[in-house]
């Protein structure tokens, strides 16, 4: 059983908690993650690991509330125990100094793209940050990114909060005023990343992007988290996550984490309905 | 694999030959004479009702009563030459067991099994009895039906639980030596018991969340009740075993770090854990599973609880399975429970060649399993939402044989032909997990993957490192995993006693 130290809300649906999972907080690079199982009826669910602290045994996570086990997870208080940890997994980021490094960070995909833009900015890099979300309430780590950032640009669909677009804007944006842009790391919505991929492709730049398909062991052994990259079959748990964004058939991610909705639904509604004050804020989530 | 030639080693001979020569022994032979035994007929297995079984997950064999074991017993005609040991893996002293079951001596009769098997319980349910000791039964070479050994083993071990504590054996020194096991499966928890036994401190760990491996990930319910694994490890941990679940060697510590903990010998047993795809156009489409995807959310995860526990699986209507081995059967009766109305296997070669074991067929086809033999997917057709909805197949036929003696499916040109579907299982094979591999440098390994071993030591190439079950053999048996754990852990204690040649 793994403790938590703190549970707390940073964004709208959006939550910072920290674990004490000391194996894991020892050993994990940026680009790893665990797999949790909230309860003893949970699933296993793959989250990225955002910080650690290896003296305290803690390691730092960020989820956005959309599903029952995640609204599970939200719903844990200070001192509670989550019932599994296991990591860290996946391949640690290919850390090198490029030179120029463009971050950009999608709606909670930010959490994970911290760590790595870090460890980037650490091997030296240039580090240009874009974050962006459908409105400023959805915008997480700003200050933390802004530590580690060269320059840091903001983006909302609706224009509460930075600019007004989406973050494709952004790198437009930068490629527009004439930025040497030596590599773009991109995180967020799978639609985000495909969108982000295609413009780095028009202009020739490498990119590497964090998938996040459904996973069940996280170790390699039941491939459903397989992807398509380069043609091929991929699990993105052993293989990944991180993969050249150029080689990833981005239309089959965004098909395969579809494949549960009818179920994530009839899951969601059975756990509202024991939370009766709640109902409206966990189903008002829900897309 | 070549068959070695069957031979008895020494020490096995003369145990088997004292027993025979005991006088009890000889008491039972002489009770009833061999004509007699002869004529008994084969203590059918009692199953639950085909109809009834395929609306729930209980296990579908009733098990033996103690009249019915010792029936069957009688049928032994306790050989001089037991060549049915041969064909056990573990090496059981099969005769002394029955002979001890026909006597009424249930309890003794476990003993005797527990020398060589730590988990009968669950190899009386998913040996492969027909290829191993049934299939060395001198009646078979009488055109007989073999003595029922696998329901006798099952029995004996059922009986001892049922019968209250399961009694640990003394464990007289304590070594004061650490040994890291890999795997809580098959193969990990009998070298764990092994050394346990032999005054060891063992610690297993495991990457999952509960124990067991293919024990509690891969084989349903129906066929190895959750139950009596969970009684097997709560056995082991008696014994005085350490299980450390979520612990993934390789990713949350490496064997290099375990070392610096103080373990001095390692035994990897873990497994074949990665599936096999096709590698056909449309396998990334919804509703195409790995069976260990399938049968890990239905098993481990328990979707076929869901909503009550959180792990969907999608309930088909139309599935088909992809091959034909005892997973593949597992898989499709899986399907079937989850409300299927065609649950299919879809095979490339024949009846004949089909690998899974004949209970799993016969129960299979008892339960209504369509079996399309001779039939190969050949690309996978998806709907709007990407969802699969078609497979294309081609009829195939038997050429010459290949590599494994079997005949070689070749395909009918022209023979294409669309099937209806909406789940599809690909239970065609599982190569070695690469994580311990990956992260062990200097681990010699062969084509897919596999750890290289000393057969004879069960040794890899690093010193005191050893390995067994399906890391190294790529895919095998439950029993193969285990008498490789068995064989590792007397190689340790030699490792770790300075008694190597």
């Amino acid at each position: 059983m793994y403790r938590i130290v703190f549970n707390r809300p940073i964004a709208e649906r959006i939550k910072y908690m920290r674990v004490v999972a000391p194996f894991i907080a020892r050993k994990r690079k940026p680009g790893n993650f665990i797999i949790l199982i909230p309860d003893e009826k949970g699933e296993r669910i793959p989250l990225t690991i955002v910080d650690s602290d290896p003296n305290q045994g803690t390691i730092d996570l960020i989820y956005q509330e959309v599903g029952t086990s995640t609204f599970k997870l939200g719903l844990k208080k200070e001192g509670d125990y989550l019932y599994r940890i296991v990591g860290p997994l996946g391949r640690p980021t290919h850390i090198e100094k490029f030179g120029t490094v463009v971050a950009i960070g999608g709606g909670v995909g930010i959490a994970p793209l911290y760590p790595i833009a870090r460890g980037m900015k650490e091997a030296g890099n240039r580090i240009v940050t874009i974050l962006g979300a459908r409105n400023k309430g959805l915008i997480i780590l700003e200050k933390e990114m802004a530590s580690i950032s060269d320059d840091l640009r903001v983006w909302t669909d609706d224009g509460s909060y930075g600019k007004k677009g989406l973050v494709t804007h952004g790198l437009q944006e930068l490629i527009d005023e004439g930025l040497k842009i030596d590599m773009v790391l991109a995180i967020g919505p799978a639609i985000m990343m495909k969108f982000v991929e295609k413009m780095a492709a028009e202009h020739n730049l490498p990119i590497i992007v964090s998938l996040n398909p459904i996973m069940v062991d996280g170790t390699g052994m039941c491939g459903a988290c397989r992807v398509v990259v380069g043609g091929k079959i991929k699990f993105a748990c052993v293989d990944g996550p991180e993969f050249d964004g150029h080689q990833v058939d981005f239309d089959n991610l965004i098909l395969r984490l579809k494949a549960y909705r009818k179920y994530e639904r009839e899951s969601l509604e059975r756990f509202a309905s024991f939370y009766p004050e709640l109902k409206d804020y966990i189903m008002g989530g829900v897309r | 694999m070549t068959k070695q030639a069957p031979r008895f080693p020494e020490e096995l001979k003369r145990k088997l030959r004292d027993r025979f020569n005991q006088d009890w022994r000889k008491e039972i032979r002489k009770e009833i004479g061999i004509k007699e035994r002869i004529k008994i007929e084969r203590v059918e297995m009692p199953e639950n009702d085909p109809m009834e079984r395929i609306k729930g997950f209980f296990e579908v064999n009733k098990g033996y009563t103690p009249e019915m074991a010792m029936a069957e017993a009688r049928r032994c005609m306790d050989c001089a030459n037991p060549t049915c040991v041969l064909g056990c893996p573990v090496s059981i002293d099969i005769p002394t067991f029955v002979k001890l079951i026909e006597k009424g001596d249930f309890i003794g009769a476990v003993k005797v099994i527990k020398e060589t098997n730590s988990l009968p319980a669950v190899c009386g349910r998913v040996c492969p009895q027909e290829d191993q000791c049934e299939g060395n039964c001198t009646y078979v070479k009488m055109g007989k039906k073999p003595v029922a050994i696998g329901h006798l083993e099952r029995f004996a071990a059922d009986y001892e639980r049922q019968a209250g504590e399961v009694e640990i054996p003394e464990i007289k020194v304590k070594k004061g030596k650490k040994v890291a096991i890999v795997g809580a499966g098959p193969a990990g928890l009998t070298a764990a018991g092994e050394l346990a036994k032999m005054g060891y401190d063992v610690t297993i760990f495991e990457a999952l969340h509960e124990p067991g491996g293919v024990l509690m990930y891969g084989i349903p319910e129906f066929r190895l009740p959750k139950a009596i694994l969970r009684q097997e490890l709560d056995y082991l941990k008696r014994l005085g075993v350490k299980i450390i679940t979520d612990f993934v060697v390789g990713k949350t510590a490496t064997i290099e770090e375990l070392k610096e903990e103080g373990y001095e010998a390692f035994f990897i047993g873990s497994g074949a854990g990665a599936p096999w795809f096709l590698g056909l156009p449309g396998e990334e489409l919804n509703g195409i599973y790995s069976a260990n995807e399938y049968l890990t959310r239905v098993n481990l995860m328990r979707a076929f609880e869901f909503p009550e526990y959180d792990t969907p699986i999608p309930r088909g209507k139309r599935v088909a399975v992809i091959g034909a081995g005892n997973t593949a059967m597992d898989a499709v009766r899986t399907a079937k429970r989850l409300g299927a109305e065609h649950a299919m296997i879809v095979y490339r070669r024949s009846r004949a060649e089909m690998p899974a074991r004949i209970e799993e067929i016969k129960h299979a086809e008892e339960e209504g399993i369509e079996f399309i033999f001779l039939t190969n997917p050949r690309r996978f057709i998806g709907d709007e939402n990407g969802w699969v909805k078609q497979m294309e197949c081609v009829k195939m036929e038997l050429g010459e044989p290949d590599a494994s003696g079997r005949r070689r499916p070749v395909p009918i040109p022209g023979s294409e032909f669309l099937m209806d579907v909406d789940i599809v299982i690909i239970a065609i094979g599982t190569k070695p997990n690469p994580l311990i591999p990956q992260t062990t440098p200097g681990l010699k390994l062969k084509k897919w993957g596999e750890i290289e071993v000393n057969w004879d030591s069960m040794e890899t190439s690093i010193p005191g490192i050893f390995a067994g079950g399906d890391i190294v053999r790529g895919g095998a048996t439950v029993i193969l995993a285990m008498g490789d754990g068995r064989k590792a852990a007397y190689q340790i204690d030699k490792y770790l006693s300075g008694k190597r040649d």
